[in-house]
């Protein structure tokens, strides 16, 4: 094979493992704004606490690991319920506008708790796989990404699994569609909000460790990268599960590809503006995205 | 006996003042403005500069968001642009600065046409994840155009001069900055008794309502991102001169947040919130500094900690308004003072 396929292969295979993140945090933001229409505009922030936290439980506390990675869930939890019930409970029925800056408004204080707590340097988290690049037929590909895809994968499984078959998430899937249908039924909205919520925080807390260990550390940068959601939640449709896992293996790989291949000509950085190009034309061409209803609201 | 503030006819409606202590108020605050900086040391007066241009800024948020309702999270975008629009007209096309700053904030305001677009389109949530968007298309823009913006190693912006005489100093500089935030405040204020701001008003009240009534959505909306941002160019323009090095790092999404987030705090739909958010949100920092250095006797370490206490002092400042005082310091400030007109009859 030509190398120029292989370059090509390369890129696209290191882009669906990165985007496997991202549809893990625009899992995250999906199921909040399906749930509640809440738009959290701190997704990263989500993402960077439960890394922090796996960090400190696994690696400062030093607790085994069938301890620490429950009450690092745990934790996570307790953040979704505080922000909930504290925060945007209150807040139904506001317009958007106040709901937009009280998540960013939770985002800047959980960035302060966290440098406040832990500081600001890069925690490296442990290197859990071998340097060595696997060979995929002729593409050479680190384990890293490898198996960072395939525990993406099984969480996605699984919670399509949750959403499809248990009880709590047909629940969570009647108040989506619609709240006062789902009331008369017997589901507890409010209790469907608070887990979506915490269904949120312990989806971006894996997601956190995850990119910790991909990466080889945690540090502040990693907030930066939970905007990324936008293009991916945009792209797939924003309240669309389906849509947020094919939007971010879509959005991984191509500012993969527009990064290898116009770089170079640009000068540097086209990784992360290209999301947010391609955001601008779907918004102007589909704005509802690959997998949502039409139902937006037009002037 | 006054015992509310009721108008009975539309001049009493359009006034600006409802009495007189106010106009008396502005004069004396006018007038201690002219001559603060032969009093102020360097460090008040940096910060009443920054003040001065965080009020500018903020009232062409407040312009768009607050009155027009619609949600922009791009404003930094647009104080860069009018930062290095009006730095390169000065130092690589030779223009005078007074030429320079509205050169420059027209640019911006062509930009600010640019992002507007998408409104016509979109509402709410997705025109502020378009906003979004041009932020972050803006801001790559200006670090890579290395040619033009010379990108990360920073932008030298030499002093402005006035007939022969460099604005180079924090007290010159004021005036500059001043003589402008002062006009743009009285045009703000004012553009709400012209038919423009009521249709801004009447967009963000019902958009469909002011369609019917014969709005223009297509014009005023537009309108409302070319103010804004002018504003915001002007703001950018006053930055490059008062910093007068330009980094991209300055105009990051933060930015942006934290003008948000001074109209949120000062009051949304309010000219004299912009500037209470303004002073606030520039205050913020200054006042955790000076608790930081008073307590170093007791707590050493609290210098180190100024960061992440802003970042949470910030937050919870933005949710406990919104949660408790959606209308800001503004109203707040109303009701002290209506409080006071209408004692002891107060309805």
């Amino acid at each position: 094979m030509s190398e120029h396929i292989v370059f090509m292969l390369q890129l696209v295979i290191t882009g669906i493992a990165v985007g496997g993140v991202y549809s893990l945090m625009a899992l995250g933001f999906v199921l909040i704004f399906k749930a509640s229409s809440v738009v959290n505009f701190g997704p990263g922030e989500l993402v960077l606490f439960g890394a922090y936290v796996a960090w400190a439980t696994i690696l400062n506390m030093k607790l085994p690991l069938w301890i620490a990675l429950p009450l690092t869930l745990v934790v996570a939890i307790l953040l979704g319920l505080v922000i909930e019930r504290g925060v945007l409970r209150p807040l139904i029925g506001h317009p958007i506008i106040s709901v937009i800056m009280v998540t960013f408004g939770v985002a800047s204080v959980i960035r302060g708790f966290l440098n406040m707590t832990w500081g600001s340097d890069t925690r490296p988290f442990p290197v859990l796989f071998s340097q060595q690049p696997i060979h995929l037929g002729p593409v050479p590909v680190s384990p890293v990404h490898l198996w960072s895809f395939v525990g993406v994968l099984i969480l996605l499984t699984a919670f399509s699994l949750f959403f499809r078959f248990s009880l709590t998430g047909m629940a969570m899937r009647a108040t989506a569609d619609n709240q006062q249908v789902a009331l008369s039924l017997g589901v507890s909205v409010k209790w469907i909000f608070a887990l979506s919520w915490c269904i949120a925080t312990v989806v971006s807390t894996l997601g956190g460790i995850i990119l910790g260990s991909v990466r080889g550390g945690v540090d502040f940068s990693l907030a930066d990268l939970g905007l990324k959601v936008f293009p991916v939640v945009i792209l797939g449709g924003l309240d669309s599960v389906a849509g947020a896992i094919i939007g971010g293996v879509m959005i991984g790989v191509l500012e993969n590809l527009s990064g290898g291949y116009l770089d170079p000509i640009l000068g540097g950085g086209v990784k992360e503006v290209a999301p947010f190009v391609a955001l601008v034309i779907i918004l102007m061409i589909r704005p509802h995205g690959l997998c949502r209803k039409v139902e937006i609201e037009r002037v | 006996m006054k015992c509310g503030g009721f108008r009975v006819s539309y001049r009493s409606d359009e006034r600006i003042f409802d009495t007189r202590v106010p106009i008396i108020g502005l004069v004396i605050l006018l007038g201690v403005l002219a001559v603060v900086p032969r009093f102020a040391g360097t460090y008040w007066l940096d910060v009443l500069n920054r003040i001065g241009i965080a009020v500018i800024g903020a009232l062409g948020l407040n312009i768009l968001v607050g009155y027009t309702g619609q949600i922009s999270i791009g404003h930094a975008a647009f104080l860069a642009v009018g930062a290095y629009s009006t730095a390169i007209f000065e130092v690589n096309l030779g223009v005078p600065f007074y030429l320079a700053i509205p050169l420059g904030a027209l640019v911006a305001s062509g930009v600010g046409l640019i992002f507007g677009i998408p409104s016509l389109r979109l509402k709410g949530l997705y025109l502020a994840i378009a906003t979004l968007a041009a932020h972050f298309i803006t801001t790559y823009v200006i670090v890579h155009w290395e040619s033009m913006t010379k990108g990360v190693i920073g932008f030298m912006v030499p002093p402005a001069t006035v007939f022969g005489l460099p604005l180079d100093s924090d007290a010159r500089v004021f005036y500059l900055i001043y003589a402008l935030a002062v006009p743009a405040t009285l045009f703000a204020k004012n553009l709400f008794r012209t038919k423009v701001g009521r249709a801004f008003i009447a967009i963000r009240d019902r958009d469909v309502a002011a369609s019917v009534m014969g709005v223009s959505l297509l014009r005023y909306k537009l309108l409302a991102f070319v103010i804004s941002s002018f504003y915001a160019g002007l703001a950018g323009g006053l930055m490059a001169h008062h910093s007068r090095i330009l980094f991209p790092d300055a105009f990051t999404l933060l930015v942006a947040i934290d003008y948000l987030a001074m109209i949120i705090i000062g009051g949304m739909g309010s000219i004299l919130g912009s500037i209470f958010g303004a002073v606030f949100m520039t205050l913020l920092p200054e006042v955790l500094k000076l608790t930081a250095t008073s307590l170093t006797g007791v707590y050493p370490q609290g210098f180190g900690l100024i960061a992440s206490a802003r970042d949470i002092v910030f937050g919870l400042a933005v949710i406990f308004f919104l949660m408790y005082e959606p209308l800001g310091l503004a109203r707040i400030w109303v009701r002290v003072r209506s409080f006071w007109q209408l004692w002891p009859y107060a309805y």
